[in-house]
């Protein structure tokens, strides 16, 4: 069997568990990967903007980028906002577990780069951000 | 008669390598780029070998043969569509900077701010965005003929479009997504009725079946070597003897030149007067042994070949369940097939075929505008040449069941 597509991915893309749109919400943040089309919306609710306390991500897109969304979402419940600026790729690829090629990988961390785009109250994601 | 495909398999040395150890290739991503058969691959080999000097200037033994060769290519390339001239044949990058070209020279000496070019809806980055520059640049108004829901353009609504007198139509003779086989020569006939200069991108259709200029009565005409068996870096743009004469050059710099003073220059004959500075001249080598190759095994039984492959990759597609092909019937195809499969995004089921050894491509193919249209971020694409069998359609459809087996 593939790596790539191991059950849990394709478990969290198919059944995500933080699929969906919070409203109220303290901060939203969307963006898409041109390349293959894949959206991402993430809503956050926080502890006076220091600890998330709920988060749901919204969107469409590939097996990889749906299931790390889910995922992602799924590790940052709870974590202070702070921590979550310091994010990185090795963090989404670890909640992962496989090893992608540099363009799977941008569907890897388009929701990383929504989500820090998001906490860092920007006006538009970086890939520098997940570097 | 029947292109002897065994054969010709064996002039791509790259089709008999394995992807990984056990899984052969099965490269069905020629509409992307088409693969090189060793005639192409030696001749720029040899180029470097033997030949290579700088072309046009020199005198010595190595640029005169260098210039020769550059130059029998070009003779190639334009015998090989047909143009009256070898000079009516430039070259470019690739057919992104063909069309380019157009805009930047005679589109900028003969628009006006409020005239009229119609494109389609099917249309390629490279045949939009050009224009979309200029339209900002020069205020000139951009009009698309409509594509059906069988993926064939509107040619009722290219009338209407006609009736308020464009000053060109710029169209793809073949659709790099649908596969469409546009009516070229209608389109044409009737651009000229109307008194529009037209632009052919040609990049899907050079290569895949015979294209002859002056049957068409094509006034420009775009397309890349590397999809047509040729290396990358190198196409070229055909244009009407008129009409390239009376353009102004295009990049500055030498080669292009007739002379230069202190503050002027008188620019260069053509084709030279479009191709400034040391050009792709192993490139130009490369392109002129693909369109031999391609000449020597035919146009017409290619062609042939590869509606038989679509047809039989059209009936085993549309007999998966979940499966949907987007464009017209194999009548009014070349061999490109895109399609969506329910519940698994292009990109894995792109994925997954690749672990078959499968190569497709998966996105919007450079045609945003024709997705947003069929509303669809991306569809997985597979496309046919002359190498590509029956047998390979079988594996691209075996793959598609095991991608529906993961996702299950």
């Amino acid at each position: 069997m593939d790596d790539l597509y191991r059950e849990i991915i394709i478990e969290h893309y198919k059944n995500p568990a933080h699929k969906g749109r919070l409203d109220p919400h303290d901060l939203a943040f969307a963006d898409s990967n041109p390349l293959c089309g894949d959206h991402i919306e993430i809503t956050l609710r926080t502890d006076g903007n220091e600890v998330v306390t709920e988060a749901a991500f919204d969107g469409h897109g590939c097996a990889i980028s749906q299931a790390s969304a889910d995922l992602l979402i799924d590790s940052i419940i709870g974590k202070p906002v702070e921590e979550i600026k310091k994010l990185d790729k090795d963090y989404v690829l670890e909640l992962l577990g496989i090893a992608l090629g540099p363009v799977r990988l941008k569907c890897a961390l388009l929701s990383l780069k929504v989500l820090k785009a998001g906490v860092y109250g920007l006006e538009e994601a970086s890939d520098e951000l997940v570097e | 008669m029947a292109l002897d495909v065994a054969r010709i398999r064996q002039d791509f040395p790259v089709l008999g390598r394995d992807v990984r150890p056990g899984v052969p290739l099965v490269y069905l991503d020629s509409t992307a780029t088409s693969q090189k058969p060793s005639s192409v691959i030696v001749a720029m080999d040899q180029f470097y070998r033997r030949s290579n000097a700088n072309i046009h200037r020199g005198v010595h033994t190595l640029a005169e043969e260098a210039t020769a060769m550059y130059e029998a290519a070009r003779t190639k390339i334009a015998r090989f569509i047909n143009a009256p001239s070898p000079r009516q044949v430039i070259y470019t990058r690739n057919t992104t900077e063909s069309i380019n070209l157009v805009a930047h020279t005679w589109a900028r000496a003969n628009l006006k701010s409020g005239d009229l070019v119609i494109l389609t809806e099917m249309e390629h980055h490279s045949n939009l965005v050009p224009w979309y520059i200029l339209a900002e640049e020069r205020g000139i108004r951009l009009e698309f003929i409509s594509v059906t829901e069988a993926g064939l353009l509107d040619l009722e609504s290219y009338r209407t479009l006609l009736a308020q007198g464009p000053k060109l139509v710029s169209f793809a003779q073949m659709s790099n997504v649908l596969g469409t086989i546009n009516p070229a020569e209608e389109i044409i006939r009737r651009a000229h009725e109307a008194g529009a200069v037209t632009l052919v991108d040609a990049a899907q259709s050079v290569p895949h079946f015979r294209v002859d200029v002056q049957a068409l009565d094509a006034d420009f005409l775009a397309f890349s070597a590397h999809k047509m068996c040729g290396p990358t870096g190198i196409g070229a743009l055909y244009g009407r003897l008129d009409l390239l004469e009376g353009m102004p050059p295009f990049l500055g710099g030498g080669d292009m030149i007739r002379e230069v003073h202190l503050r002027s220059f008188k620019p260069n004959v053509l084709p030279y007067k479009f191709e400034a500075g040391t050009p792709a001249i192993a490139e130009a080598v490369g392109f002129g042994a693909a369109v031999e190759y391609l000449a020597e095994v035919g146009m017409d039984d290619i062609a042939q070949h590869e509606h038989e492959v679509t047809e039989y990759a059209l009936e085993r597609l549309e007999e998966i369940p979940g499966v949907t092909v987007y464009g017209p019937g194999a009548r009014q195809r070349g061999g490109v097939t895109s399609f969506t499969l329910d519940g698994i995004h292009p990109h894995d089921v792109a994925q997954i075929l690749d672990r078959d050894g499968v190569a497709i491509r998966a996105g919007h193919h450079c045609a945003q505008p024709l997705h947003e249209k069929l509303g669809l971020p991306a569809t997985s694409r597979a496309s046919f040449y002359l190498y590509n069998t029956k047998d390979e359609v079988d594996k691209l459809v075996e793959g598609i069941y095991r991608a529906k087996e993961t996702f299950a």
